[in-house]
């Protein structure tokens, strides 16, 4: 069953469009990711799904329609999102980060959940008392990943996470996310320009150019495609 | 020398109600980077409150200001609902515009329900003319001690409330990063509220301090505003602990650094204490012109 459904959803910045009828699903527990350009679309289509941008067509999220619903409670119904240019609280400390990113939490197990996800990501650890604005732009990452995945979410929404981040830091980035995937089950939908990784660690994906899905299928067979071997995989 | 430390107490006292103020001004400032100029009305008429609820209706003086204070949080929080959500938040100059409506707006009400005149007002401290302590012969009075002593207990509070509990650490992330606020999930306009009738609250136990110093009458807390304006200003626009020295800088400023120079400096008689004001513009914008984040202020530098 597909976890999240998006139809037919056009979002415009006052008179601008910028998102004209765009339909893409994600099953339960798969990586998807969106492929485009600068402008094509990408980060509109992961806000239009959170309610942050004048939305209409229909966005299921476990087969109820949230169009209009306020981001804050679409983030309770399981969606987490790490918005591009990373999303932390640069004037809380990490440890704050976190606390706050089980603000829809109500259980006993955040403080245990905020060790785990020192474990995974040991740089934070050291820095747990540091403001998140004086981290380096790949530990800031780490955290908004760990920030987000503190609401439990059902489903991420990674926004160009590769983005301005070295090589190496990249890898081990994308690693994590399939690890998470693969022991969390959470389901994610990843926009990226970085086509190579992107595709190495999601099932399926589409191609969006302008504000329209243009091209869909498997990893593999957008790996092989022509297409975006030209524009997205430089060969 | 006794003079001096009279001077420096009553410099102290000045300067921890124009603290209080401040701190209502950072408060909102650091969420909205707003500034709010209803924040002196709301203390004024919070004073009033204090008044109704302690002289008229015979409570205790300390219940008639908190329950004032209370009063006003709710009125403050009323305005941000009615008054302030509906405008887009980065747009400041509506809702600059409305502080500046909610101020005369409370003053004409307090002029029409309480009187044009002024009232005395008591200290919750005692304040016979024998309520002091006395050192190296200067007179410490209660009525003075015990505002420094309020201070440090709200300031105090406001940090337990916004590092210790669920909702500071919603409005420390609203003022932090607002659109990364509502993707963990916190609802950033009942935030906001609670952000306001916080400010409203310490805005009211102040305007019950100062009405005891200054007599009540609709405008008397427009000088004390424009004082915290300056150490706010001073202290740094989103820093609590800041606005609170800025607010002691200011109070010493005032006394006894003013009279000190208008009494031993040659040229400076002139100095009176009528002047106070154009030395907090003069702050402000010495400030505004040298160092804009003030004292203990963040600069925003952000990798991105």
């Amino acid at each position: 069953m597909s976890v999240l459904e998006v139809q037919d959803v056009r979002a415009r910045y006052g008179q601008i469009e910028a998102l004209h009828g765009v339909s893409l699903n994600v099953e339960d527990g798969e990586v998807v990711v969106v492929l485009g350009a600068n402008g094509a679309g990408k980060t509109t289509t992961l806000r239009a799904i959170c309610g942050m941008v004048a939305t209409t067509g229909t966005v299921n999220l476990h087969g109820t329609n949230i169009v209009g619903t306020d981001t804050a409670d679409i983030v309770r119904m399981g969606v987490a999102h790490v918005p591009q240019g990373r999303g932390t609280f640069p004037e809380l400390s990490v440890v704050d980060n976190l606390n706050v990113g089980a603000y829809v939490r109500k259980d006993k197990e955040i403080s245990a959940d905020i060790d785990k996800w020192f474990e995974i990501f040991p740089r934070l650890a050291e820095r747990r008392t540091q403001l998140a604005g004086s981290l380096s732009g790949g530990e800031q990452q780490m955290l908004a990943v760990a920030r987000a995945m503190m609401s439990r979410p059902k489903v991420l929404l990674l926004d160009e996470p590769s983005l301005g981040l070295a090589p190496l830091i990249i890898d081990d980035l994308f690693k994590q996310f399939a690890s998470i995937n693969a022991e969390l089950g959470t389901t994610m939908l990843v926009v990226e320009q970085n086509a190579n990784l992107a595709l190495g660690i999601a099932s399926r994906g589409y191609v969006i150019e302008a504000g329209e899905i243009v091209l869909s299928g498997t990893a593999e067979e957008l790996r092989n495609d022509d297409g975006v071997r030209a524009a997205y995989l430089g060969v | 020398m006794s003079l001096f430390l009279q001077r420096m107490i009553e410099g102290l006292s000045n300067g921890a109600m124009y603290g209080v103020v401040a701190v209502a001004l950072v408060i909102i400032f650091k969420a909205t980077t707003l500034i709010n100029f209803a924040q002196g009305g709301l203390a004024m008429f919070g004073a009033y409150m204090a008044n109704v609820f302690a002289i008229e209706q015979g409570l205790p003086l300390i219940v008639g200001i908190l329950l004032g204070a209370a009063v006003m949080a709710v009125v403050a929080s009323g305005i941000e609902r009615v008054l302030v959500r509906p405008f887009d938040p980065a747009n400041h100059l509506p809702v600059v515009l409305i502080t500046f409506g909610i101020a005369y707006i409370l003053q004409a009400v307090a002029a029409w329900k309480f009187g044009t005149e002024f009232k005395s007002f008591p200290s919750p401290f005692p304040s016979g003319p024998n309520d002091h302590i006395e050192i190296a012969g200067a007179r410490l009075r209660y009525e003075r001690l015990g505002v420094v002593l309020v201070l440090m207990i709200m300031v105090g509070l406001v940090h337990l409330i916004l590092n210790k509990t669920k909702i500071g650490l919603a409005f420390r992330a609203v003022s932090s990063n607002t659109e990364s606020a509502k993707l963990v999930g916190v609802k950033t306009g009942r935030t906001l509220n609670f952000g306001w009738a916080l400010a409203a609250m310490f805005g009211g136990v102040a305007g019950g301090l100062v009405a005891h110093f200054t007599q009540l009458d609709s405008g008397f807390m427009d000088k004390i505003l424009i004082f915290s304006f300056a150490a706010a200003t001073l202290g740094g626009l989103d820093s609590i602990n800041g606005a609170v020295i800025g607010g002691l800088i200011i109070g010493l400023v005032e006394s006894p650094v003013q009279p000190m120079v208008r009494d031993y400096v040659p040229g400076f008689h002139f100095l009176t204490s009528d002047l106070a004001l154009l030395v907090a513009f003069l702050l402000i914008l010495a400030v505004l012109l040298v160092k804009p984040a003030g004292l203990f202020g963040t600069t925003r530098v952000e990798r991105v």
